[in-house]
């Protein structure tokens, strides 16, 4: 059986809440299908599986709040067959055999062990598909969100006594659910505060925890901007490029050659990620900002980049994002020129050691070679964490940058 | 197309991308991009949104001479006059 749990949508989300299902229990579930939605402070998450399998038993329910790392359903593997046990109402039930479920939604440390306790209780003996329990008895499982599969009974015949009940909550250990009804669409105020104290608190963590470094370099774009207005000159009005898809490939071809700057810090160490998924920092038109990732930057020709750019920027917008953009990001890339800002030295989102961030396109004075001249130029900054990399790779970082942007042609591949 | 109909499709198109603008108090002969929050992903779409509702091809080197809303306005009364 495999649980499938609430993945981390974000470093700076630790609950989200069940909107909606999009698979019933009998579906098969592949690879990358969106299976469920959530809702975070941030966004409406398209919570995508990485496991295939039959739907077995959807164990969140709508407007169930939950902490990252609950279980969500529980699906069969190929070539499993479902337990036999069918509860009253003709819902597929876990096996008695199988260890307790501890309330569906408790932290996944506490309430999903990897291998069931050595003295697992095992469920009463009971008719099949049966609990022998009072209805004040259920009454209060249910108001104290107690799962009845994770209770022995000790009354009569097993059956399942208030005491039971009372004991199983008592030894939950942490409060697991928080049982919402199904609310109406927060206020935007609302989400807009919760958003706020989101980001308050992952950037509060972050000046807290990673030591940053900064760097920067101007960079001339005669080049680079010559050559994207003869490729958009040559593009109908829709598939246009925006500077903005050359430097985010730039930065992922850079980050080729500087890995130390791609992936994250964990458990006291460096880890790095093969895989180069920009987050883009996308300001939200309430307020707030997201960083969704690009994915796989690093390998897409420009025309593609710009699809997905714009696409993940009118998700964002619409809260229509998917786990894996919210949770794969392995730098940050954030471009403030369109706000008039020379340059901009953002503040990294952990676990994440890096971020780059571009100021205005504007022409500027650039002397060379004993002339002067005018010329587009941006500047590029770096941020990092000084546990992982040092101020003299992150400055040959942003040379190769510049080195990159100077043959434009070869970031279309 | 008289103007006041150009400028109505203008705005129309604004508001679908930045939903938060007064038009009332948009002034036509400032700046468009100091008025609203645009970027370039959002100008791009803007302009996109014309071209699509209005059939206007706009090239990118005419980019730079759409700054006011009003620029926005005389500029699409030729092209559609021409064409």
């Amino acid at each position: 059986m495999i649980e499938f749990k609430l993945p981390s949508l974000g470093s700076d989300m630790d609950e989200g809440t069940l909107l909606e299902w999009k698979v019933g229990v009998g579906d098969t579930v592949k690879k990358g299908q969106v299976v469920a939605i959530v809702d975070t402070t941030k966004a409406a998450v398209d919570v995508e599986s990485w496991q295939e399998g039959v739907v077995h038993e959807l164990v969140a329910e709508i407007g169930q709040k939950m902490p990252v790392g609950a279980v969500m359903a529980l699906l069969l593997e190929a070539g499993e067959t479902a337990p036999a046990k069918v509860g009253a109402g003709g819902t597929a039930k876990p096996a008695p055999a199988a260890a307790p479920r501890v309330a569906a939604a408790a932290p996944a440390a506490a309430a999903v062990p990897a291998t069931p306790p050595a003295a697992a209780p095992v469920v009463a003996p009971a008719a099949p598909g049966r609990r022998m329990i009072s209805p004040a008895a259920r009454k209060h499982a249910e108001e104290k969100g107690i799962d009845l599969d994770g209770i022995t009974g000790t009354g009569p015949h097993g059956a399942v006594t208030l005491e039971d009940i009372e004991n199983a909550a008592a030894a939950r250990p942490a409060p697991a659910v928080e049982k919402a009804a199904i609310k109406p669409a927060e206020p935007q105020a609302s989400r807009a505060a919760d958003m706020r104290k989101t980001i308050a608190a992952a950037m509060s963590r972050s000046k807290r925890e990673i030591p940053h470094y900064y760097v920067s370099e101007d960079i001339p774009l005669a080049k680079a901007l010559a050559w994207l207005q003869a490729a958009n000159a040559q593009r109908p009005m829709a598939e246009r490029l925006l500077p903005a898809a050359l430097l985010l490939k730039a930065v992922a071809m850079a980050l080729k050659r500087y890995p130390e700057l791609n992936g994250y810090w964990r458990d006291g160490g460096f880890v790095p990620v093969a895989a180069i998924n920009p987050g883009v920092a996308i300001s939200l038109r309430q307020g707030g900002l997201i960083a969704p990732a690009l994915l796989n930057a690093d390998g897409k020709p420009l025309t593609l980049l710009m699809q997905e750019l714009t696409d993940l920027v009118k998700r964002t917008r619409a809260g229509s994002l998917r786990s894996s953009e919210m949770n794969e990001a392995t730098i940050t890339v954030t471009n403030l020129g369109d706000q008039g800002s020379q340059a901009v030295f953002g503040v990294i989102t952990p676990p994440q050691v890096a971020l780059v961030g571009f100021g205005r396109v504007a022409e500027r004075p650039w002397a060379e070679n004993g002339g002067l001249k005018v010329l587009p130029v941006v500047t590029a900054s770096l941020s990092a964490d000084h546990r992982v990399s040092d101020g003299h790779r992150g400055a040959l970082f942003l040379l190769e940058l510049n080195e990159l942007l100077q043959h434009p042609e070869e970031l279309d591949k | 197309m008289t103007d006041a109909e150009i400028r109505a499709v203008a705005l129309a198109t604004l508001l679908s991308i930045a939903p938060e603008v007064e038009v009332d108090e948009l002034r036509g002969d400032r700046t468009l991009r100091s008025q609203v929050d645009l970027d370039s992903m959002d100008w791009l779409n803007f302009l996109l949104g014309l071209h699509e509702k209005l059939k206007v091809e706009i090239p990118e080197a005419d980019y730079a001479k759409l700054i006011t809303l009003n620029d926005v306005v005389a500029y699409l009364q030729r092209k559609l006059g021409a064409g």
